[in-house]
């Protein structure tokens, strides 16, 4: 790491007035990390949501969630380039709208097939067996969309506009903030569908004890059904805005944040959608702060090549001091 | 005759004297098919390895490849040019290079493997499953990351770019990569390593097998049907899951020895989380618990791509050139493992309770009522 690598022998005045200002640089990067880590962090807690619903309700690890991500990224893109060929006066921003829509939609049909089709039939199978399919979706929907698009890095046009807002010392941009306020709307919304709806509250009945909620009229796999849409709402706008933060798509794109969010999920303790928001902020901060200093930190041994490293580590450590997660509650193992 | 009329014994022998046979048979189509059979016994022993943990002690670990690369990189760093490169103070004490023989490195990479595993098992065995899950496989992205980027300050694994040169394997002197002249037949290199891999493999088999029928064993079926029911029984239940994750681990370490003698080259990208997960794939789509079906879904999903390469053929052709033989297997493979689940969700080849049944009539729909 340069920081490390420079600093020959000078006087001593000169050495102080240099660690002052390595001091300031280093809270300047702490700054910028933390709004990288928030942004970061939302992305990682819309994803984590839909994990942490459908572990809520049917106990299961849907592997195949980053996919969707993908699948609404792909789609957004694909919708975007149509209307640059054949309406090309279209203003961006409103095709990056309907890109969105049309990509939430398209997840949720997705994402509601794979629930018919490679989990309900398995529903009172070994709890391994749905898991394998699972992992055969994801490899489906990669593979598949590496045949029909090309395994090639496509490039993602960004309708915001690029320059980045001087904060300070720091700088946001206009996807940035999107991002947050994108992510905080969804939030709201998500918070009013589960808690004051009657969907919210048949959802709410089912994850808690689904024979129960069966008997109390309400219509099980219907809810279920609703619970992969929403989360596959969620995931397609994070997959959108991941593409328009980061500029490209690909098909191999939604491993790394399925796997962060399910994470993010864990971290809070799954089955908590509150959980799943803090844990996706948690993992998005500690993530970029931990990028950002591991270098400094480590004398230059560790890169920043290795914050995956420490967003998993961090995992193992939380989990053993507490097991739960940071909101969930203790269950018992077999009530 | 009809094969399931036979006498067993006589399906056994039959059976056997194919096992022997197969690469003699498959040397006339070419080495890379023997060398498929190779690898296929390599994630035979794999899948022995993780169906203690999976199949036995019912813990989920989507992390297993982190101990077949903790044994891979040990054999490799120990019995290649590598460490010498790096270190040249220590060519002195070496001066023929470094060439550690297998037999140390493998009992070596099983205890460190068991031990990384008994470390890693502590903290999250007391965990609900789902956690263990997340940890593992938090643990095998951590040794990728780590493997891929040890090649600075101090190149010690030599990055993404990899570790070759490694020594073959030696049996009395003799290279198993080496053509021998044995009763006046050549016999190459791959089918030596299918023999002695085999070898090997029917050790493993045969360990497991009494482990299975061991009080350890019958112990960690209980904790898996019922941990809680097990706890009460008196079973030490933390120690018992502590002792099938650091075995698993340790096959694991030897396995990854193994495959790094008989490829002579290995990188990060042999040991991505694919790699684990297509492991449990072998364990669950095989049978989990149930030895032979592990064997039956490891054969059958390593050598899948190969065999799926004259269905992808034809395929293609129809598809037009567009599209890549391998993304198409890929496809197939995904759909095979979706449908197989769907159809038999207990695996191909599941355990038969017959010995409850056997019992008491009444415990088949009891069974039955449960499900």
């Amino acid at each position: 790491m340069p920081r490390s690598a420079r600093a020959p022998k000078r006087g001593l005045a000169n050495e102080s007035r240099e660690d002052q200002k390595q001091k300031d640089v280093l809270m300047d990067v702490l700054g910028q990390q933390l709004i990288n880590g928030l942004v970061m962090g939302s992305l990682y807690a819309l994803v984590a949501l839909g994990y942490t619903m459908v572990y809520g309700i049917i106990n299961l690890i849907n592997f195949a969630h980053g996919e969707v991500l993908m699948v609404g990224a792909i789609t957004s893109w694909s919708v975007m380039e149509f209307f640059a060929e054949y309406t090309p006066a279209m203003p961006l921003w409103v095709a990056f709208l309907i890109s969105m829509v049309l990509a939430a939609l398209v997840c949720a049909l997705i994402n509601v097939a794979i629930e018919k089709l490679a989990y309900r039939p398995l529903r009172n199978a070994p709890k391994l067996a749905p898991l394998i399919t699972a992992i055969g979706v994801s490899i489906f929907l990669q593979t598949l969309v590496m045949i029909i698009f090309k395994p090639t890095y496509k490039s993602y046009h960004n309708p915001l506009p690029s320059d980045p807002l001087n904060l300070g010392p720091w700088v946001i941009t206009p996807t940035q903030i999107t991002i947050l306020v994108v992510t905080a709307l969804l939030l709201v919304a998500l918070n009013l569908l589960v808690n004051h709806t009657a969907l919210g509250r048949a959802m709410r009945a089912t994850s808690e004890n689904p024979a129960m909620a069966s008997l109390m009229g309400v219509k099980v796999d219907r809810i279920i059904s609703w619970t992969f849409a929403i989360g596959a709402v969620l995931a397609a706008v994070a997959g959108v805005l991941w593409a328009a933060n980061f500029g490209t798509v690909h098909h191999a794109m939604g491993f790394m944040p399925g796997l962060k969010a399910f994470t993010a999920a864990v971290l809070g303790g799954i089955g908590n959608l509150p959980g799943a928001v803090l844990g996706g902020l948690c993992l998005g901060l500690i993530e970029s702060i931990g990028s950002g200093y591991l270098g400094a930190l480590s004398g230059g041994v560790l890169g920043s090549q290795y914050s995956d490293i420490f967003a998993f580590g961090v995992l193992i450590v939380m989990l053993t001091l507490r097991p739960a997660g940071l909101l969930g509650e203790r269950v018992a193992e077999r009530a | 005759m009809n094969l399931s009329q036979m006498n067993p014994r006589i399906q056994k022998i039959l059976f056997a004297l194919l096992v022997l046979c197969m690469p003699l048979l498959l040397l006339n189509f070419g080495n890379a098919w023997v060398r498929i059979l190779d690898m296929a016994l390599i994630y035979v022993l794999l899948a022995l390895g993780l169906n203690i943990v999976v199949g036995f002690a019912g813990l989920l670990d989507l992390g297993y490849v982190a101990f077949f690369a903790l044994g891979a990189y040990l054999y490799a760093l120990l019995a290649s040019p590598q460490l010498l490169d790096t270190f040249p103070q220590l060519a002195l004490y070496f001066e023929n290079g470094l060439h550690t023989p297998w037999w140390v490195v493998m009992p070596l990479a099983a205890l460190i493997a068991a031990l990384m595993g008994a470390l890693l098992g502590a903290p999250t065995l007391k965990l609900r499953g789902d956690y263990l899950a997340i940890v593992t496989l938090g643990f095998g992205e951590i040794i990728r990351v780590f493997v891929n980027n040890m090649d600075q300050p101090l190149n010690i694994t030599n990055g993404p770019k990899g570790l070759g040169s490694i020594d073959p394997i030696v049996l009395f002197g003799h290279p198993l990569s080496k053509k021998i002249e044995l009763f006046g037949v050549t016999w190459p290199g791959v089918v030596q390593y299918y023999y002695f891999f085999l070898l090997l493999v029917v050790i493993f088999v045969m360990l497991c097998s009494r482990l299975e029928d061991s009080r350890i064993g019958r112990a960690w079926m209980a904790i898996r049907e019922d941990e809680i029911a097990a706890q009460a029984m008196g079973l030490g239940t933390r120690n018992l899951k502590l002792l099938a994750f650091a075995l698993g681990a340790s096959i694991g370490g030897v396995g990854g020895c193994l495959f790094a003698a008989f490829q002579t080259f290995i990188s990060p990208e042999s040991f991505g989380l694919m790699e684990s997960v297509m492991i449990v794939a072998m364990v669950v789509l095989g049978g989990i618990g149930h030895l032979p079906g592990v064997i039956l879904g490891a054969v059958l999903l390593a050598s899948l791509p190969e065999a799926l390469r004259f269905v992808a053929a034809p395929l293609q052709s129809i598809l037009g050139e567009r599209v890549d033989a391998s993304i198409l297997r890929q496809l197939l493979i995904a759909l095979t493992m979706i449908l197989v689940m769907l159809v038999r969700p207990q695996g191909l080849w599941p355990k038969s309770f017959q010995l409850s049944r056997q019992n008491s009539p009444k415990s088949k729909s009891a069974e039955e009522a449960q499900s």
